[in-house]
């Protein structure tokens, strides 16, 4: 078996500082592995999105060993935090596109990041990749010019496009009707695999539970796991008791 | 990097209003600052005008002469010793007084200055003066600065349509034999030109011994400052020798240190930049608020802080360009204006113009670090 793509050991985390410091987060242990979809569930205010946000190196892990491509998190550089960001694809509940730039260039802004690849080809990777989200003839259109659903298929473009290894999505289907939601679900999944990363998806959108190889239930900052039903779940499960 | 994505002219293209905006308040503060700028300059120009025009090389003057405006009589005998000295060519001396002009058509009076000299000898290179010259030599005949204040009277437009000009200046008739061209100063309003017997017609009380300014030229190829230096070797203490330069510098250093026209119109200068600058932050303010949720986007995506500053600061120069294009259009109009409307020297200069495009460049990108302080909100982790 391979190595994980994201290994977690014992992260916790807190809010606040002085009397108001609060615990979100309570040793959670989990790996996650190259190509899988786990879904994370859980009431609001859980801790899923906290758990997310360091995955995604935005925040700094403050206790717990936290790897994302075997580089430890824990007092990484703001420069070693940009770097691993490059390569994971994120997808926000609301669509965060850049109201300025049409859909292709939005898409084509995750890889201006990438200085070694000419503008040339970016251009065509980034029609490329919008076609493949089924928005083919939407390329030069404004994000306030479609719909919530291909809106969302944009963001799903631009964080596919630059071929990250882990997408991270925060409820991509929230704000969108069950048919578009399924839609939008489905495409990540099918990308993914085609693409051989990881999914890591946080929601509580019942309808879209079955596309997952496996499901993370958190409750108060702490990990219950089960295994998916439908797919070929893989218990792999490394949490210690708490 | 030519095909990539040029996001901050994007993001302000976006917004068409507010970029019109920006604009707009940008170019107010263009026309703000070149403005005051030209009218302090223009002032200070047309306060020297005299000076310049003068074909000396040395002058004298009394010490306690400040200005143009003030000026004291000193002894005729001093000029005739400098006259001695190697290497001076002629002297000549020259008298300046104010009168009361009786404007012909209103027949309401107004004060200008009256200057006198030898008609046999050209002290001005002003525009016209050479013209007329032998017409001063007539009793009571004087040349008119068709450039002064329109409250003279129609003098020009009548010399020019060949009537005969007559009025009074200090309760003595005169008659205008010509047109010059010197313009309205801080000292006066409108000028006369005349021989210096004519002024002492209209100034019984004056006598010729006492000048107001010695002209002195030196012979073509000697050296003026070594002149200058006997002269004042020479020369006793109630007599302030200074070159044409120098006498320039005096005039204008008068009116630039010891009035508070320069800070007046220096005060003006600051006020346009920070009305500017005010400007400039707010439009930027709002634009990084109004996208913060991208630009925290973008930092999750791995682009660096200092690439949203660059966006921010980018933005700020392409207001500071394309405002100041549209200020500097109108300024050219305005100046024109004020041209026409007070006869003030009002030019527009390339200096003043790198002046001003610095300002506004400084005043947007000032502006734009401060705005910058505002991408530090968009914090990916607070947003999510």
């Amino acid at each position: 078996m391979s190595a994980p793509v994201i290994a977690i050991d014992r992260v916790s985390h807190w809010f606040g500082r002085g009397r108001l410091r609060k615990q979100v987060l309570f040793e959670i242990s989990v790996d996650i592995y190259p190509g899988e979809v786990v879904i994370l569930s859980g009431p609001s205010g859980s801790g899923k999105t906290t758990l997310l946000t360091l995955i995604g190196a935005l925040r700094s892990t403050q206790s717990g060993r936290l790897c994302v491509f075997d580089r430890p998190l824990k007092e990484a550089s703001t420069h070693q935090l940009e770097q691993v960001r490059r390569y994971i694809g994120y997808i926000f509940q609301a669509h965060n596109l850049l109201h300025a730039l049409t859909a292709r260039q939005n898409v084509q802004m995750a890889l201006d990041l990438h200085a070694d690849i000419d503008p040339n080809v970016a251009y065509q990777r980034s029609v490329d990749m919008l076609a493949e989200v089924g928005l083919a003839d939407w390329a030069d259109y404004y994000p306030q010019e479609l719909s919530g659903g291909q809106k969302q298929r944009v963001a799903i473009a631009r964080a596919l496009v630059s071929h990250p290894k882990i997408v991270l999505a925060d409820e991509p289907t929230a704000s969108l009707d069950k048919q578009s939601g399924r839609d939008v679900v489905e495409l990540m999944q099918r990308l993914a695999k085609q693409q051989g990363c990881t999914i890591l998806m946080v929601t509580h959108d019942n309808r879209v539970l079955d596309v997952a190889d496996r499901l993370i239930h958190m409750e108060d900052g702490r990990l219950s796991t089960q295994a998916q039903g439908g797919g070929n779940a893989r218990p792999m499960l490394s949490e210690k008791p708490y | 990097m030519l095909l990539a994505i040029p996001l901050a002219w994007l993001q302000l293209a976006r917004e068409r209003v507010r970029l019109f905006v920006a604009l707009a308040g940008i170019g107010f503060a263009v026309i703000l600052m070149m403005m005051q700028l030209g009218f302090q300059e223009a002032l200070f120009t047309a306060a020297v005008n005299f000076h310049v025009n003068l074909k000396t090389d040395i002058v004298l003057i009394s010490p306690q002469t400040t200005t143009l405006f003030a000026i004291k009589n000193f002894s005729r005998r001093r000029l005739y010793q400098a006259a001695g000295v190697d290497g001076v060519e002629s002297v000549s001396p020259l008298y300046l007084d104010f009168g009361l002009w009786r404007n012909p058509q209103t027949r309401k009076t107004r004060q200008l200055m009256i200057i006198g000299f030898d008609p046999s000898q050209a002290v001005f290179s002003l525009p016209g003066v050479a013209d007329y010259l032998d017409r001063i030599k007539m009793p009571d005949v004087v040349l008119f600065d068709e450039n002064s204040r329109p409250e003279y009277g129609a003098i020009a437009e009548q010399f020019k349509a060949g009537k005969t000009v007559s009025t009074e200046v200090s309760g003595r008739k005169i008659t205008v034999g010509g047109l010059f061209q010197l313009g309205a100063s801080f000292s006066a309003d409108g000028n006369l030109i005349t021989s210096d017997l004519n002024l002492l017609r209209l100034f019984p009380e004056r006598n010729l011994g006492l000048i107001d300014i010695g002209l002195i030229n030196v012979i073509p190829g000697k050296d003026i400052s070594a002149v200058i230096a006997e002269l004042k070797t020479l020369l006793p203490d109630d007599v302030l020798v200074l070159s044409k330069q120098g006498f320039v510098r005096f005039e204008r250093n008068y009116w630039e240190t010891s009035t508070t026209i320069g800070f007046i119109f220096t005060l003006g200068t600051l006020m346009g930049f920070i009305v500017g600058m005010v400007i400039v932050y707010q439009i930027l303010y709002t634009d990084v608020s109004d996208h913060l949720a991208e630009y925290a986007t973008l930092k999750a995506m791995g682009y660096k802080s200092r690439f949203l500053y660059t966006v921010v600061l980018q933005e700020a120069f392409i207001l500071a360009v394309l405002g100041f294009i549209p200020g500097f259009a109108l300024c050219l109009g305005l100046y024109k204006l004020v041209r026409e409307g007070t006869s003030l020297p009002m030019l527009m200069t390339a200096d003043r113009v790198i002046t001003v495009f610095l300002l506004t460049l400084i005043m947007c990108i000032v502006s734009g670090v401060i705005a910058m302080r505002r991408v530090q909100a968009a914090d990916p982790a607070d947003i999510f």
